[in-house]
């Protein structure tokens, strides 16, 4: 968004804006996540807000040149508070012909289009698929539609490293670096923060102080390249954000949601035990607490999801706090073992990565399809809590309310997180540890009277650990005599432990807060949801307040049990509204539970919502045009009635998107 | 009350035992309290967890601490306890179908692993508690509920799993002979995995699966009792002998011109010579009891808590704050 005023800064005009977003795409191996990150950091630094969108390919190298291949960063830094990383692409950085293929329809009309033009080779165009002879940057389709800008990135970069002493593959492995340069200019961010990054990263910890040297030379020359050639016309400035005074760092889901389990762990003075086999999009957490030995944090990479879900167990029931890290298909391997620790009554932490499923899917794409998967997915009836962060830095709040849910109620819980979180990054006030609540924890040592299964006023039964004397006591998958947990097969004893079991995690809704809603208390349009879709739906709804509309949204952090007053809220407006990155799974519990009307608005495409797509469903849902439909799906980033049959071949859809009322 | 004084009837829980009757789990169970006690074992100390089947019960009848977990899970269970208390006593309790089948890839990893556990696995050849189909280390043609013409599978010997399995210390016994108590001292003080195979007697669907091994009259001819450092004798006269031929071994009389310096001298150390002892099978070879393999080596929790140990002297023991401020901070002024 151009905020309008011009001044000059150097030696060309600088147009102020209030938020930008730009776009980093290339090959897989041509380091656009560390330009992201860098650029992220640096805006970040400043004083901008930042929100970011990492997209890579499933595959770790897929083949050179490809669109399969394309590697994405997407970055909106703002001078205002900012939820999402943006709709509309302000600058795309193309690194080939297949980066540009890939991400071109994305850029606004008469965005910023930076192409590498060296890679735009007959051999390159071919590897993206374009037609022999063909060259989109020839196609006034394009060249009228953006400002596109031919930059011959890589020769530059060769050109200005010919004398750095290092050989040709290492000398072009520098070139994202050249690109960064030419945006910090564009964008008027100084080049200082990541010149100490490639000292501190190459320099120092990887002590190869010339491929430092040679980083920091393109970078530069990027830089003045911007500066000195007469190619840009002005470049932009946006801000620093009015964001609340103190000390910030920049997270990614996953690394709060790792401080935090930590933070919970010194809360409550038990060891952090976290068991997971490797997946994406959860493998950094595994990899973000192994470096954490310093603080008494204990990683264990088991031989399969199976064993690392048990491994938690055994390490809750020995008394510590047992975490598990997987995605949606590990989760499906879990859940046998997960319902042990329903059974035994054991605290355990799961925390669920969600990908695109169903099967292995798409296992770098977001999605929020877990959650029926969460609630429901193990035999019989399996009752636990369920918690999902709505930003990346929530999940470090998440992880610590996670735990001490489950330390002190004797319950799994579930976190689902989601891929768009956990790789996302934004701005976090770093808490003082002084301010945090200590979870504070009773393990029963007292033998008299001693019953495994008694409980107290929340239903929770006692945690003795062992090693105590006089506790010693057996638990197991088994059905459990109430009081004394000695195996029962008894008729009534079952079904009084299934509502025991059930009562115990509604008791734990009396702990939690009252769900809050964003706007007026009632009105014409509810719209809610959980999880990621936190920024898209907050701001589709502010922007919708601004036009007066009388729309409030809410989120739901707590899914398992759900907030008290709930129904309250969801009966105090005529129309509710669910986006959900899934076909429906909360629409669905919200019907069955409230009995109301819930529509929704259900995208599948491996990305988070635009805020478009949601201001176009509320104006639908207000307009009233939304019909008989249950609920409605974006296609190509629109949200529109006509859009809603798929052709689906011979077999004619039977109005799939409709239900009969 | 001191542990000095604690008798295999305190190892005993309150819980009536449920094993049909005459099955070989009973003798397993009181030579278990028996070593125990003998060992002066602490009660509040010692945490048995188990798998599903019959022998995964085991842990109900122990007045010690006891998980009953799922199907096959046991390893990781006792590796989890392990990892957050390796001062515990953890012994495992599974079975052929339950350690070798739904959970024969955990029992492989917490073998190389070398987590400090005790894993006690009752063979009885068959699947008891689902009624007797066919487990892993049926024998070929075994003819059950779920293999009417006879199985088609190959059997495991456990013992060979374990020790391609990198385990640390390999022994096997049978629930009635006089040196499964002594096989499970040995186990308790070797420090790391130790795996025992038992030969166990299922006397509903499989009784007498190792009758060759069990009835008096015959079974000194059937098994050969493994001693480190002396050579490999049998037979209730011990007038018979293994001895290597050919790189294979051979079953020879003694006394026919063959002397006992002729014959293979049991070594626990040598991993070779336990694999081989572990090909060794009825009917063509005595069934060797004892201890195959035996070695020292770091335990997995161990090793754990010392990277813990060491990353802190080396980088100082962190507090939160640390933590939270660690990377690339920034301040936004008021």
């Amino acid at each position: 968004m151009v905020a309008g005023t011009k001044d000059e800064r150097g030696s060309k005009p600088v147009t102020n804006r209030s938020s930008a977003v730009v776009f980093f795409a290339g090959d897989s191996g041509d380091g656009m996540q560390k330009a992201g990150t860098q650029f992220t950091d640096t805006a970040a630094i400043v004083g901008n807000d930042v929100a970011t969108l990492p997209d890579f390919p499933a595959e770790i190298r897929a083949p050179a040149g490809t669109v399969a291949g394309v590697s994405g960063f997407q970055i909106n830094f703002a001078a205002d508070d900012i939820h999402t990383p943006g709709d509309e692409v302000n600058a795309l950085i193309a690194m080939n012909p297949a980066a540009f293929k890939a991400h071109i329809e994305d850029v606004e009309v008469g965005g910023i289009v930076i192409v590498n033009d060296s890679e735009f080779t007959k051999v390159n165009l071919r590897k993206a698929g374009y037609s022999e002879g063909y060259n989109p940057l020839d196609d006034e389709k394009f060249t009228l539609r953006y400002k596109i800008y031919k930059v011959p990135i890589s020769r530059l970069n060769t050109e200005a490293l010919a004398d750095s002493g290092l050989g040709a593959k290492n000398i072009a492995q520098c070139k994202n670096m050249f690109a960064l340069g030419l945006i910090y200019w564009l964008y008027d961010r100084p080049i200082d923060p990541t010149v100490k990054y490639l000292d501190d990263y190459y320099g120092q910890v990887k002590n190869l102080p010339e491929v430092s040297k040679a980083n920091i030379a393109t970078l530069k020359a990027g830089y003045f390249f911007g500066e000195t050639t007469e190619m840009f016309p002005v470049r932009y400035h946006v801000s620093k954000a009015a964001i609340k005074p103190g000390k910030y760092r920049k997270v990614t889901g996953n690394e709060a949601l790792a401080m935090g389990l930590v933070a919970a762990a010194k809360l409550s003075g038990k060891q952090l035990v976290y068991c997971s086999y490797p997946i994406t999009p959860a493998s950094n957490i595994l990899h973000n607490l192994a470096a954490m030995r310093h603080f008494g944090v204990k990683t264990f990479q088991a031989e399969d999801e199976i064993a690392a879900v048990c491994a938690a167990i055994g390490a809750g029931f020995a008394g510590q706090i047992g975490v598990t890290g997987t995605s949606g298909p590990g989760m499906a391997l879990k859940s046998e073992a997960i319902n042990l620790a329903v059974m035994t009554e054991l605290p355990l932490i799961i925390v669920d990565v969600q990908r695109g499923g169903p099967s292995t899917g798409l296992p770098t794409k977001t999605e929020q399809a877990d959650l029926l998967q969460a609630m429901f997915g193990r035999n019989s009836d399996s009752p636990l809590v369920i918690l999902a962060p709505q930003s990346p830095a929530d999940c470090f709040d998440i992880a610590l309310e996670a735990s001490r849910i489950s330390l002190k109620h004797m319950v799994p819980v579930i976190i689902l997180s989601d891929c768009y979180l956990a790789d996302g990054a934004e701005p976090w006030l770093i808490p003082d540890s002084c301010g945090l609540k200590p979870i504070e924890i009773t393990h029963r040592t007292d033998p008299d009277g001693f019953e495994p299964y008694a409980r107290d006023e929340n239903l929770v039964r006692p945690w003795p650990v062992p090693g105590t004397p006089g506790m010693e006591h057996r638990i197991g998958g088994l059905e459990k005599q109430h009081i004394t947990g000695d195996v029962s097969y008894d008729a009534e004893n079952h079904q009084l432990m299934s509502v025991i079991r059930r009562r115990k995690v509604e008791l734990v809704a009396k702990q939690i807060p009252h769900l809050q809603v964003h706007g007026e208390s009632s009105g014409d349009l509810l719209v809610i949801g959980w999880g990621g879709t936190y920024g898209s739906i907050l701001t589709a709804v502010n922007r919708a307040q601004q036009a007066g509309k009388s729309v409030s949204s809410a989120h739901l952090r707590y899914l398992s049990p759900m907030p008290g007053n709930l129904g309250d809220v969801v009966r105090s407006f005529k129309k509710v509204l669910v986006p959900e990155l899934n076909m429906g799974q909360l629409r669905l519990l919200l019907r069955a539970r409230f009995l109301v009307d819930a529509r929704g608005l259900n995208k599948i495409q491996g990305k988070p919502f635009l805020v478009e797509e949601v201001e176009e469903a509320i104006d639908l849902m207000l307009g009233g045009v939304y019909g008989e439909r249950e609920f409605l799906m974006p296609r190509h980033h629109q949200v529109r009635l006509e859009d809603q049959e798929y052709d689906l071949g011979g077999c004619q859809q039977d109005s799939a998107a409709s239900i009969p009322m | 009350m001191s542990a000095l004084s604690l008798t295999a009837k305190d190892f005993a829980s309150d819980q009536d035992v449920r094993w049909c009757p005459g099955c070989g789990d009973y003798a397993i169970l009181n030579q278990m309290r028996k070593v125990c006690a003998k060992l002066e074992a602490r009660r509040e100390n010692t945490v048995f967890v188990s798998g599903i089947g019959c022998s995964s019960r085991f842990p109900y009848y122990m007045d010690t601490y006891g998980f009953h977990s799922i199907h096959g899970r046991a390893p990781a269970v006792a590796t989890g306890v392990k990892i957050a208390n390796p001062d515990l006593d953890v012994w495992m309790v599974t079975g052929d179908g339950d350690g070798l089948s739904i959970g024969g890839n955990h029992l492989m990893h917490v073998l190389r692993r070398n987590v400090n556990l005790k894993i006690l696995l009752f063979n009885n050849r068959i699947y008891g508690l689902t009624k007797g189909q066919y487990s892993p280390t049926s024998e070929e043609g075994k003819k059950t509920n779920s293999s009417p013409m006879g199985s088609i599978d190959l059997p495991l010997s456990p013992v060979s799993v374990a020790l391609s399995s990198e385990a640390s210390f390999v022994a096997r016994c049978i629930d009635i002979d006089k040196n499964l108590g002594e096989v499970l001292e040995r186990a308790a003080a070797h420090k790391g995995s130790a795996f025992v195979e038992i030969y166990q007697d299922c006397n509903i669907f499989n009784h007498k699966a190792f009758e060759y091994a069990t009835d008096r009259a015959v079974k000194e001819e059937h098994i050969i009792r493994l001693e480190h450092g002396k050579p490999l004798i049998f037979g209730k006269d011990r007038d018979k002998g293994i001895r290597l031929h050919d790189h294979k071994p051979e079953v020879v009389q003694l006394r026919s011109g063959i002397k006992e310096d002729d014959l293979l001298f049991h070594d626990e150390h040598d991993e070779s010579l336990a694999f081989l002892l572990s090909r060794m099978s009825h009917p063509d070879f005595p069934e060797p009891m004892g201890v195959f393999y035996s070695i020292g080596d770091d335990c997995y929790e161990d090793l754990l808590t010392k990277q813990i140990q060491d990353a802190e002297a080396a980088r100082g023991k962190a507090d939160l704050n640390a933590l939270f401020n660690s990377g690339d901070t920034y301040t936004i002024e008021a």
